[in-house]
């Protein structure tokens, strides 16, 4: 019998949504805690914050690391060995990403299966940034006289803090992006969950966005 | 005031998204029942404390400010307000010891002045994101508890305090070169409000290990938590 080889496969699908799962309590959580000492002129509304006080969002969130943590190493070892970063996410190029940014902004960037285009790769790359940037700042805050090497590279406690908050702004701000564009192009959902099917051969590219 | 704590006490009571809602629903005003959330969010805590005492190096050092870092006028914290600071009347007060302690005769404020005085301008960091410099001094926990031969092989330190409040620690932070039983803050006697006449300053740790208003000073190999741990703050608190 033929098998069909999917879009995502089974490892990555399982990562990714441990990886929601992880990031929407650690934001959720971390909101709680900066909450309770906000150094920017608002606080986050309790409807959209989770652990109902501090020390529920603290134990929250320092559960959730774990998850996060062990599934980002796992994601990052898997990419690597199974060659899933350098097919898939390289290379990247600025050029190819104006290229690309330039044909969105015309709506004229076509979702190709199972490639991603210029300025996804760019996106998903910074994410993976953002989230190494998150973890790092985020060990700062919790131990800064331990981990003071971590402390000293961020600038201190509260600087630590503040890196926290922008990497935390900047994975909301992809998470937005991602989720929107899953909102106009729905059928990428299911693939997500199912695996779906790669065309066989290997699809011809093409212009038509379908 | 028990109600009102215990329903803040609660770790996953009433979660943001509807979908893990169905976590929540036991009754959270009973912590003697803890739901399925609470049981998993419990053993993660203890998980970080293990993770805690593993990263704890004794020979890693608090930072220490100048004395023009010092945050003025001092900022009171409690679970009170400060009018309600308890007011211990030093010529009765004794610092009383218990557990595994082999002379367990009871201090009084003048015994532990006699004995030698460390200080130090550091930092308190409030778990919930604030921090201020303060300059404490008195005696250091390791030499207090090797002078009345406690054993350091025991696993607590525990606090009581005049206020009901209690905290613990573990015994390898509290022979921490910086930790110390504080006398003085901002080179004056203790205030009611900062804890007098004996309070605990450690500077590895989050701000509510630093009981205030000691009344007694236990070593023991039994977990006896403490008052925010009990509601759910992790136990090591570590900095």
């Amino acid at each position: 019998m033929r098998r069909y080889r999917p879009i995502h496969p089974l490892p990555l699908r399982i990562m990714h949504w441990l990886n929601a799962i992880a990031i929407i309590t650690l934001i959720g959580s971390g909101w709680e805690i900066y909450d309770a000492s906000p150094f920017l002129p608002f606080t986050f509304p309790q409807w959209a914050t989770i652990g109902q006080w501090l020390g529920g969002a603290i134990a929250w969130h320092l559960a959730a690391i774990w998850l996060l943590m062990l599934n980002g190493l796992a994601y990052l070892v898997w990419g690597t060995a199974s060659g899933h970063f350098r097919r898939k996410l390289l290379p990247v190029t600025p050029r190819a990403v104006l290229r690309d940014i330039w044909a969105a902004l015309r709506l004229h960037l076509p979702h190709e299966v199972g490639v991603y285009n210029a300025v996804q790769r760019v996106l998903y790359l910074g994410v993976i940034a953002l989230g190494v940037l998150a973890v790092l700042s985020g060990l700062a805050v919790w131990k800064p006289v331990q981990l003071w090497y971590l402390s000293d590279l961020f600038g201190g406690f509260f600087d630590s803090r503040v890196v926290h908050f922008v990497a935390m702004a900047g994975i909301s701000g992809f998470l937005i992006v991602h989720v929107l564009l899953v909102a106009l192009v729905p059928r990428v959902l299911p693939a997500m969950i199912t695996g779906g099917r790669l065309p066989d051969p290997l699809p011809k590219i093409t212009e038509a966005a379908e | 005031m028990r109600t009102l704590l215990n329903r803040r006490a609660l770790l996953g009571r009433s979660l943001a998204f509807g979908a893990a809602a169905s976590l929540t629903g036991c009754d959270y005003d009973d912590l003697k029942h803890p739901d399925l959330a609470d049981r998993a969010l419990t053993a993660m805590s203890r998980w970080n404390d293990e993770v805690q005492a593993a990263l704890f190096d004794r020979h890693t050092l608090a930072p220490t400010f100048p004395a023009s870092a010092i945050t003025r006028p001092p900022r009171f914290n409690a679970f009170y307000s400060i009018d309600q600071a308890p007011r211990v009347d030093l010529a009765t007060w004794r610092l009383g010891l218990t557990g595994r302690i082999g002379d367990k005769r009871h201090w009084r404020l003048a015994e532990l002045r006699a004995l030698p005085q460390e200080s130090q301008i550091t930092r308190l960091a409030c778990v919930e994101g604030w921090r201020v410099v303060g300059q404490w001094s008195g005696v250091p926990l390791g030499h207090f508890l090797r002078r009345v031969n406690a054993d350091l092989k025991a696993r607590y330190v525990s606090f009581q305090c005049a206020d009901g409040y209690y905290e613990s620690i573990d015994m390898a932070s509290a022979l921490h070169p910086q930790t110390i039983l504080a006398l003085d803050f901002l080179g004056a006697p203790l205030t009611a409000p900062f804890g007098a006449p004996v309070r605990l300053r450690i500077p590895t740790k989050l701000g509510y290990k630093n009981p205030k208003s000691i009344v007694a000073l236990g070593v023991t190999n039994t977990f006896p938590s403490g008052y925010w741990v009990r509601q759910g703050y992790n136990w090591f608190g570590g900095s």
